[in-house]
């Protein structure tokens, strides 16, 4: 719902049908089949999986179905510290990326709304990081960022870095990769709903001798909260879950590990499925509840 | 749920409906109904019921094979053709599908795993897996008996890899590939070189040391550098957990940069890594890469691991008899020497020596390709593990993998 009602700046509104028509439900067909079939299912299915037990003598990989609910205790106390990284990270991330992609987006939106072709010419700059493999580019970031590189060497001579540090297998690397990597996510949401910034609004503060950054404050950020909303969530969810960046063989290390790789170990290293599914219900539910706050806190009743 | 309409009337009206379509007790029935065929369609996952059974072989009437492998693991020309495999295809009129995709044991062995205890064909009928993992696969009695009359040049076999512990006689499995885990290092960095395990946990070293997260080779260098035989069945629980501290402590000190597959290649030529255990072909690759030799590989004085990665056809392949014919094929000591000259790993193939002595010299005293019996007695196989241990010493790495 909280997704619906950005889209609700639209004319006037439609009557809904007061019927319901055959055509409708046999349109709708298709989509609840194909929600039942790869969403609810793999989800049952996870769910029930987490509550599996080991076939007694069994071999690697031989689970039963029993409700073993202290799979979920075992998880949560080995992998606490990756939980933590995980939303930690991912919320430094987040910020960082509106920091970046905020100003992008204003500039793109409002300031280059005079010159079209350069408009649509940054959006696709924007974009052009897509037509790229998202794990070339993060190997390009690890080569870019490794030991014998110009930066690093400039940071060491600068002090910055100690002359043994390193960047890469670094909390920094990790999320500058996931900043990098979901930017895209968080600049086009705000730069929709900038594009569409009535500026005599911006004139109507300056009129009434509010400051540039009072008419900020009150009236542009305002007026673009839904796509901050939407940006946020875009970047936030997937980068809690992400296992590309904090992995080894990308920009972490061991001491970066996240939820995601704690998963992927699990799953793919161990055939260890009832707490890799137990790890995963668990990460479902606390986005669920972090999001669900968010969305409450910034008050989509406020934005409409 | 009886809390205020917002005011807005799109809003509104979503709000009424989304409440209409909650009380409908239809709509209830409907949702339990989906429900319910989820539980039923997850319930279809399967599980392990009984051992599968060979498939039919039709191998007389389809000349059709598909073989996978892991990458750079077969002689290749520049134009992306596979020399050997062409001259096979036209002596056979087999045709071979080779497909490159198996990265990771594990990960291969977790995407096909359904299909395999099922006895269904898997998309390849044959690849080669790790023997650790091929024990497993033979445990499950995933793999099928191999026909020795189809494959007469078995008897080109190394001895000494004739009689694993875990398919004796190799009634199941035959090896494609051999090779060292050891210790390399970058000449530049450090031209003293590395002699043993505690070199690699120098101070100067500190973060620039990767080890591979294959855990037999690690750990079994680890061990061996204790002094525990891993060939043999005299060490365990307590032996393995002392090696997993030294690995843990230099890994939470930062020693250790990252505990990393093939991808330790891409460490030492960014120079975030000058000194790993490694695999040994991967070091020949680098150097030819690098144009010399930059970096060398050694097998550490307390012992390096020796690996084998082996055909295996599953239950559900109905190619057997093709993939037989392959086998043969691989086992002349030509087309092993062939191999072996491009691939820098150790054949197999007893006579692949002396036919590389005269077509390869440059490989053929090379010690990585081509050991001789000094070098083996340096180098050690990781015993079969039961699959409790396999379970307890693989968390114990993974854990230590994923840090605290």
């Amino acid at each position: 719902m909280a997704f619906a009602a950005f889209g609700s700046t639209a004319g006037p509104v439609e009557q809904a049908p007061r019927r319901r028509s055959w055509v409708a439900l046999v349109l709708l067909l298709p989509g609840l089949a194909y929600l039942a079939l790869f969403f609810l299912t793999p989800l049952v299915s996870l769910v029930l999986t987490s509550f599996q037990e080991p076939v007694e003598f069994g071999d690697v990989g031989q689970f039963q179905q029993a409700f073993k609910i202290e799979n979920y205790a075992t998880v949560i106390e080995a992998y606490w510290p990756h939980f933590l990284r995980a939303f930690g990270y991912a919320i430094v991330a987040t910020i960082a990326a509106l920091l970046i992609g905020y100003p992008l987006a204003y500039f793109i939106g409002v300031k280059c709304r005079s010159k079209p072709l350069l408009q649509a010419m940054l959006l696709t700059l924007v974009i052009a990081p897509f037509f790229i493999s998202f794990l070339l580019r993060t190997l390009a970031w690890k080569q870019l960022m490794a030991d014998d590189t110009p930066l690093v060497q400039a940071l060491k001579s600068l002090s910055v870095l100690p002359a043994d540090g390193h960047l890469t297998g670094t909390a920094f690397s990790v999320i500058f990769g996931l900043t990098y990597n979901f930017l895209p996510f968080m600049t086009l949401p705000i730069y929709t709903t900038l594009e569409r910034l009535d500026t005599r609004y911006l004139e109507a503060g300056a009129d009434l001798y509010a400051s540039p950054a009072t008419t900020f404050w009150k009236v542009t950020l305002p007026l673009s909260l839904p796509g901050i909303v939407s940006g946020t969530l875009l970047t936030f969810i997937p980068a809690s879950g992400d296992y590309i960046n904090a992995s080894s063989s990308f920009l972490g290390s061991a001491q970066t590990q996240m939820v995601g790789n704690a998963i992927e170990a699990n799953f793919l290293g161990l055939l260890n499925y009832p707490e890799a599914a137990a790890l995963s219900v668990i990460l479902m539910g606390l986005i669920l509840v972090i999001v669900g706050i968010y969305v409450r806190r910034t008050g989509t009743e406020d934005l409409l | 749920m009886t809390r205020q309409l917002p005011q807005d009337p799109i809003v509104r009206e979503l709000v009424v409906q989304a409440r209409r379509m909650q009380f409908s007790r239809r709509n209830i029935l409907q949702g339990a109904g989906i429900g319910a065929g989820a539980l039923a369609l997850a319930a279809c996952a399967p599980t392990s019921a009984g051992a599968p059974k060979p498939a039919e072989d039709i191998s007389a009437t389809d000349k059709t094979l598909t073989w996978s492998n892991w990458p750079a693991y077969i002689d290749e020309d520049d134009d992306g053709n596979y020399p050997t495999l062409v001259r096979f295809q036209d002596q056979t009129g087999i045709s071979v599908e080779y497909k490159v995709d198996i990265d990771d044991n594990n990960t291969y062995y977790g995407t096909i795993k359904d299909q395999l205890a099922l006895g269904q064909f898997t998309g390849a009928d044959t690849f080669c897996l790790t023997e650790w993992m091929v024990a497993r696969l033979i445990r499950f009695g995933y793999v099928q008996d191999l026909d020795a009359a189809n494959i007469p040049n078995k008897k080109n076999l190394a001895p000494a890899l004739l009689n694993p512990d875990f398919d004796p006689g190799r009634a199941k499995s035959l090896p494609w590939q051999n090779g060292f885990a050891g210790l390399a290092w970058n000449t530049e960095e450090i031209p003293a070189g590395i002699k043993s395990v505690d070199d690699l946990w120098k101070p100067a070293l500190k973060g620039k040391v990767t080890v591979l997260s294959e855990m037999r080779d690690t750990m079994g260098i680890l061990l061996l550098s204790q002094g525990v035989d891993i060939s043999s069945e005299d060490w365990g629980t307590d032996e393995y957990q002392a090696a997993i501290a030294v690995l843990e402590e230099n890994v939470a000190s930062g020693q250790i940069f990252g505990i990393k597959g093939n991808e330790y290649m891409q460490d030492f030529v960014s120079g975030d890594a000058i000194a790993a255990i490694a695999w040994s072909g991967d070091i020949t690759v680098l150097n030819a890469e690098a144009g010399y030799e930059k970096w060398k590989f050694a097998l550490p004085e307390t012992g390096g691991t020796l690996w084998g990665d082996t055909f295996v056809v599953p239950m559900g392949s109905p190619r057997k008899a093709n993939a037989e014919t392959l086998m043969n094929y691989y086992y002349e000591p030509e087309v092993a020497a062939e191999v072996a000259a491009w691939v820098n790993y150790i054949t197999p193939v007893v006579g692949a020596k002396e036919v590389a002595a005269e077509k390869f010299p440059e490989v053929a005293d090379n010690q990585l390709i081509f050991p001789d019996a000094d070098t083996l007695s340096n180098a050690h196989i990781f015993r079969t593990l039961d699959s409790a241990d396999d379970q307890a010493f693989n968390a114990e790495f993974q854990r230590v993998k994923l840090g605290a």
